[in-house]
């Protein structure tokens, strides 16, 4: 019997998670009620199809180029290099994507998928309300239905998406149930797939769920990695950095950046995942205190009980604020490839003050995460690889959406 | 012979049809669980799915889910569900089976969960969130333990599909009746005879049973003309909550209308006597 913790070799030539049937080593699958088998069987031959057709890539491409606005810059982050004192930040700026964070790359990429399947009516799950804004925004721009589940809680501190999701014609709807954040929102999504198999597209807003998601979510992201290494190439003339740093909260960001780079062992990968109060208190940090197990669709790190009920998370950042991970991360974590670090909510407002005031980039509650954990790693690097030393960070989204809680907490 | 083979095996010789039973565990309290168990028993039940809780129940309507919280509310572990389970083996031979999501099964364990289940006399596992693909891990255990493991078809499932839930399940197949959650509308519709009749065509290792969202006799009938038994569940939760939260007739009144329901879901109202 394979064990989920153990079984998960690394393939140190080239990297090629998932295998055929979306396991990541031990983590991933699909772990779905049956109605739903047929349903994910389809979207893996949609995707098989348009991954590699032309068409789909130019029109990905456009979208990507002509709406979003990419490619996001490179932003050289002197003040904050100086104020450290250690390797050379960079910030890839996901911040400046249309709609203010990184989700959007993945919106479009699914909504083409959705549109080309026939569906024409989407469901999401949103925490922060990033990943609520880019569906609505793309259904609005693509002109489907859109319904977005949001906890009761979520819809209270992060108005400010759930006001641009309603003026994009989005259908909020409040879940009630449970911690009122975003595992239930999660929930109510699926069940809502589940009743409406046919006509339903389910845009799934991290790395997480059954295969092909975190697969797929991974692929429409990769381009934020793609152009670090192009940019890099041209301001440091070399494609690949000494460190990359990015939060995790399901972990679609730090694997967009991440994947292009997975196979330039001389990169070290930092993930930054939210530990809330305190490791010993309430936190989200799933990867440092979790144990394997299965939530929504795929088999990962889970916050758990010893009975194997799922237990709250805590994060003063809604979009971090869940007590799974992206598979794809447990086997990074497991096989040593990708280093993750707890990050307290004192810290990433810490960070939220830090970038602001040296470089005057207010990034989102949840990028603060990524960016608390830079002092210590861009010393580290310059003692390690010298003065020379890159570290990219990225800044997967700006912080006007977390104004009122920065405002009662700073 | 599993025991639900021989209850399968009894059922057609007889030409009657099965009826199953799902109750979560601890629902509405733990000590109401027993008595519970054995007022379908006198209900004449056939087979007993009995539910394991789980905080995240992603197949379910809102009757079970909120089941599933109140026995979460009252600290159900899965030894209590075993215990209970055992209890309820000492006094009959009906045949029960545990139903929940795959998480537990795992923090349990997989092996010792089978060898315990089986020490308390549970008879199979459903585990809607484990599909066939992903069951290598338990099909080994459960067979080494004598646990039948129940495969799940949907109204949505090729044919080659069924085939291939036949050929994994032990026991029985589970037909989904509706493309939705536990205690859905059914559909009113041909489209559910369609799919029983080519789900009873395509499924030939095991008998056939029907359910989600059956609520009367009536649905019970229209819908196991194609299978060998149906099963009820919501249906069920929703009385026991009538009972206990608003009418609470006497604890003995109250379980004698469960085993008066659990009748008239498979024969139909009694002829009025005169
Ligand atoms: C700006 C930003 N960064 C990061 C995240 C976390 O998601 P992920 O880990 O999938 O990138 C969110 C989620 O809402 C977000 O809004």
């Amino acid at each position: 019997m394979p064990d989920p913790v153990t079984d998960a070799p690394f393939p140190s030539t080239s990297y090629s998670a998932p295998d055929d049937t979306g396991h990541f080593g031990t983590y991933g699958g699909a772990f779905v009620p049956e109605i739903l088998t047929p349903v994910l069987e389809e979207l893996r031959a949609a995707y098989k199809t348009y991954k590699d057709d032309p068409d789909f890539k130019e029109e990905f491409r456009h979208h990507l180029r002509e709406y979003v606005g990419r490619p996001t810059p490179l932003s050289y982050c002197d003040r904050l290099t100086e104020h450290i004192g250690g390797a050379r930040i960079y910030a890839k700026r996901e911040d400046l994507c249309h709609t203010g964070a990184h989700k959007i790359n993945n919106t479009i990429g699914q909504i083409m998928l959705a549109t080309r399947m026939g569906k024409d009516r989407i469901i999401a799950e949103t925490g922060a309300g990033q990943h609520g804004v880019a569906t609505a925004t793309v259904c609005a721009k693509f002109g489907v239905d859109c319904i977005i589940y949001m906890g009761a809680e979520d819809i209270e501190r992060q108005r400010l998406n759930v006001e641009r999701m309603r003026l994009m014609g989005a259908e909020v709807r409040e879940v009630t149930t449970g911690s009122e954040t975003l595992k239930e929102a999660t929930s109510e999504a699926i069940r809502d797939w589940v009743s409406n198999p046919d006509d339903t597209f389910y845009i799934i807003g991290s790395v997480v769920g059954p295969h092909p998601y975190p697969m797929i979510v991974r692929d429409f992201h990769r381009v934020i990695g793609t152009e670090t290494r192009e940019q890099l190439k041209e301001v440091e003339g070399r494609e690949t950095p000494d460190a990359i740093a990015a939060c995790v909260g399901g972990g679609s960001n730090a694997m967009g950046i991440f994947h292009p780079f997975l196979d330039d062992e001389g990169v070290q990968l930092h993930g930054a995942e939210a530990a809330g109060q305190g490791l010993n208190g309430n936190h989200a940090a799933t990867l440092a205190k979790g144990s394997p197990g299965v939530l929504h669709g795929a088999m990962s790190y889970l916050l758990q009980d010893r009975e194997g009920q799922i237990e709250l998370a805590h994060s003063l950042s809604a979009g971090l604020d869940y007590p799974g991970v992206g598979p794809e991360h447990a086997y990074l974590r497991d096989t040593g490839r990708v280093t993750y670090h707890p990050v307290t909510d004192e810290e990433a407002l810490d960070g939220v003050k830090l970038l602001s005031e040296t470089e005057g980039i207010i990034p989102a509650l949840e990028t603060a995460h990524a960016m608390s954990i830079l002092p210590e790693l861009a010393r580290n690097l310059a003692e390690e690889r010298g003065e020379d030393a890159v570290l990219v960070f990225n800044c997967s989204g700006r912080g006007d959406k977390d104004m009122d809680t920065i405002a009662t907490h700073v | 012979m599993s025991r639900l083979d021989r209850t399968f095996a009894d059922l057609h010789a007889r030409d009657e049809n099965a009826m199953g039973l799902f109750l979560t565990d601890g629902f509405p309290t733990p000590d109401a669980t027993v008595p519970l168990l054995h007022a379908l028993d006198r209900g004449e039940v056939d087979f007993i799915e009995l539910g394991m809780p789980f905080s995240d129940p992603l197949a379910e309507g809102r009757p079970i889910q909120k089941a599933s919280a109140r026995a979460l509310d009252h600290g159900v572990t899965m030894q209590d569900t075993f215990d209970r389970a055992e209890a309820f083996r000492t006094e009959s031979d009906t045949p029960v089976l545990l139903m929940g999501y795959v998480n537990p099964v795992l923090k349990y364990g997989i092996d010792d969960f089978c060898r315990d289940a089986a020490a308390a006399g549970v008879d199979g596992l459903i585990l809607p969130d484990l599909p066939p693909e992903e069951s290598d891990m338990l099909t080994e255990a459960a067979a080494q333990h004598n646990l039948d493991l129940v495969f799940l078809i949907a109204p949505n499932s090729s044919d080659d599909r069924i085939r291939a839930v036949d050929e994994r399940s032990t026991g029985f197949v589970y037909a989904v009746s509706v493309t939705g959650l536990t205690g859905s509308d059914l559909d009113g519709t041909p489209t559910v005879d369609q799919y029983l009749q080519r789900a009873q065509r395509l499924v030939q290792q095991n008998p056939l049973l029907v359910g989600f969202g059956i609520k009367t006799h009536e649905d019970a009938m229209r819908l196991s003309r194609h299978t060998d038994g149906f099963i009820v569940g919501s249906a069920l939760i929703n009385r026991i909550e009538e009972l206990w939260d608003r009418e609470q007739p006497p604890m003995e009144d109250r379980l004698s209308e469960i085993s008066a329901f659990a009748r008239r879901l498979k024969h139909g109202d009694p002829a009025p006597t005169a």
